[in-house]
């Protein structure tokens, strides 16, 4: 019976191959063609869009991203991004480094009920505590208003990237710890035999060692963060502060009145090309890093 | 004892930031939505009336928590049951069979989930464009040319949230896939090797090796199934729909959403976000222990 089956499947080997190649290549081509597409059709010109879409564009047309960038202010929208996410990393890593640290390595009063409580963090889904995380910066801002008439806390991107860093906390000290319990205790005791103290002992001895770690951390939450519009379009809602995934939403609404395709286009590259750029660069570390941050939903 | 002072004082400073931030943003919000579910209230006023459980049985009333209800629960199940079995089958594929060009296979499936869901959201309107999007000029290739009477993808109560299925899937399958590469690449190959000399064949080796020996990483994989759903079917609805046509595409938390700031009542608005927390928390809870089975070593 055995032998049976081993023989028709040894029987067909290249047929079995054939199949295999076919299937990964429908779905290679799924996931090709579709972006490809948006690439082609951000150099058509507005008149190309009404005939079939299967038609390569006559000549490159430059215009569709200078219009996404000045008209269709994607450029300052881009900046307001570049803003936040760098923002929201660097507080990110200042806070969740140290705290990741002391949490994984140091025995101290409220260890253990810290390290459940960010554990359980992991499980709160950021959209659904964002109206009350509206609401708490609207009633801080309605109160400045009152005692010193001014706003601070809503439209204000330095906010926004406070915000972003402290709901990636759970998933970043999660996976920051993880590298630093698996780390030998005889670093920082030769350390401190040395007269090291404890502040030196983790910028110059812990951290370095962790660098690969830090890096999955960053890879992993700038994709999220440059890619985040729900907080983004909910605490900011002046024109002028929007970041890209919220201004390509406008871009989309717009289009749909004003017929305004190739500029769309353009500004849907504008938004992809950084994160695929990134990605070729270090898919393998990405890839790699999903094992031990695979924990993000 | 000077040093005991410098060690606490350190403890302190490393984790002081993280916590404080960690509570206004995360906890003080979380324990929000339940309080707030419990008072009807506009938001903007300090006017606030406690009104017990009435957002509840509001919620329990209405149809449109029921619809949103429905198109999650058939979102879920969809899209965990199809990206599920791709994402499998594509894993056992690239890991199990010697084929060149794995690794661009691997690049290429994973881009997907690199990409903003607004982005994704973007071209899929494209693709289901009504008059010359991808999908319907292609269905006008068998149609001999011509296509008078066009799909709506998105224009039809009926057909948009299996067109935002598609989307999802779409989205999903990369990650998952990887996730799946991962646990398959730690079992020791002489399993294979020596069931292959018992005779058996691909298909037998996948059900009897394969599966079981990653089972533990299913379950995980499954919990995440539900809590990304939840959410990405949010974020896709969002930037695709708006609801629309006409509500027919709502679900949980763009429900939650839609009454919290359209409406301005933000109490009933949290009542849907503690319902929706339950019910994925249960749904979690019920998964987990059907799927349980003795953890093979290996």
């Amino acid at each position: 019976m055995g032998n049976k089956e081993e023989k028709r499947l040894q029987g067909s080997p290249k047929l079995v191959k054939f199949f295999i190649y076919l299937v990964l290549a429908l779905l290679a081509v799924t996931i090709i063609v579709p972006v490809a597409w948006v690439f082609v059709a951000s150099i058509k010109e507005n008149s190309e869009f009404y005939g079939s879409p299967w038609v390569l564009p006559k000549g490159i047309h430059y215009q569709n991203f200078i219009d996404a960038w000045q008209k269709a202010d994607m450029g300052s929208y881009m900046l307001n991004s570049v803003i936040v996410t760098a923002l929201a990393l660097a507080l990110l890593i200042i806070i969740a480094l140290p705290a990741a640290y002391v949490l994984a390595r140091f025995k101290f009063l409220g260890r253990g009920f810290w390290n459940t409580m960010f554990m359980a963090g992991l499980f709160i889904n950021v959209n659904y505590i964002v109206v009350p995380i509206f609401l708490m910066l609207n009633n801080g801002d309605i109160w400045l208003r009152q005692t010193f008439g001014g706003t601070f806390f809503l439209n204000n991107l330095f906010i926004l990237a406070l915000v972003y860093a402290s709901t990636a906390l759970p998933f970043t000290i999660y996976l920051l710890s993880g590298y630093f319990k698996s780390l030998a205790k005889d670093y920082e005791e030769a350390a401190y035999v040395d007269g090291a103290g404890y502040f030196y002992t983790m910028v110059r001895i812990i951290m370095p060692m962790a660098k690969p770690s830090i890096v999955t951390v960053i890879l992993f939450n700038f994709l999220s963060f440059w890619n985040e519009y729900i907080i983004s379009m909910t605490l900011l809602t002046k024109a002028e502060l929007k970041t890209l995934p919220v201004g390509l939403m406008n871009l989309m609404a717009a289009q749909r009145s004003a017929v305004q395709y190739g500029q769309m286009y353009a500004g849907l590259v504008i938004v992809m090309l950084p994160t695929l750029i990134l990605y070729m660069c270090v898919q393998k570390k990405l890839t790699q890093g999903m094992t031990i941050g695979g924990l993000k939903g | 004892m000077k040093n005991k002072r410098r060690r606490s004082g350190f403890i302190a400073l490393c984790v002081t930031p993280a916590i404080v931030l960690f509570i206004i943003f995360m906890i003080i919000p979380t324990i929000d939505v339940f309080r707030m579910s419990l008072y009807r209230w506009g938001g903007y006023t300090a006017e606030k009336t406690f009104v017990g459980l009435q957002n509840f049985s509001t919620l329990f009333a209405s149809d449109k928590f029921y619809r949103a209800f429905q198109n999650s629960i058939l979102l879920i199940v969809i899209v965990t049951i199809v990206t599920f079995f791709f994402a499998i089958i594509f894993a056992a594929i690239l890991t199990r069979e010697k084929i060149k060009g794995q690794n661009f296979f691997r690049v290429i499936f994973y881009i997907p989930n690199i990409l903003s869901i607004v982005v994704i959201s973007a071209i899929f309107s494209a693709i289901y464009d009504p008059n010359n999007g991808l999908l319907n000029s292609f269905i006008a290739l068998f149609k001999g040319g011509t296509n008078d009477t066009p799909v709506l993808w998105l224009g039809s109560p009926k057909i948009v949230i299996y067109s935002i299925a598609i989307a999802m899937v779409w989205q999903a399958i990369g990650y998952y896939m990887v996730m799946y590469m991962a646990s398959m690449a730690n079992i020791p190959e002489s399993l294979y090797e020596s069931a292959a000399l018992e005779g058996a064949g691909r298909i037998k080796q996948f059900t009897a090796i394969t599966l079981p020996l990653i089972w533990t990483n299913i379950r995980t994989t499954l919990t995440f199934f539900i809590i990304s759903n939840i959410n990405m079917s949010f974020l896709f609805v969002k930037a695709m729909t708006n609801s629309g046509p006409d509500g027919a595409s709502s679900v949980f938390l763009s429900y939650m959403y839609q009454e919290a700031y359209t409406n301005s009542s933000y109490g009933y608005g949290m009542a849907i976000g503690v319902m929706v927390f339950l019910f994925s928390f249960a749904l979690a809870a019920i998964l987990n222990a059907v799927t349980k089975r003795e953890e093979i070593e290996f």
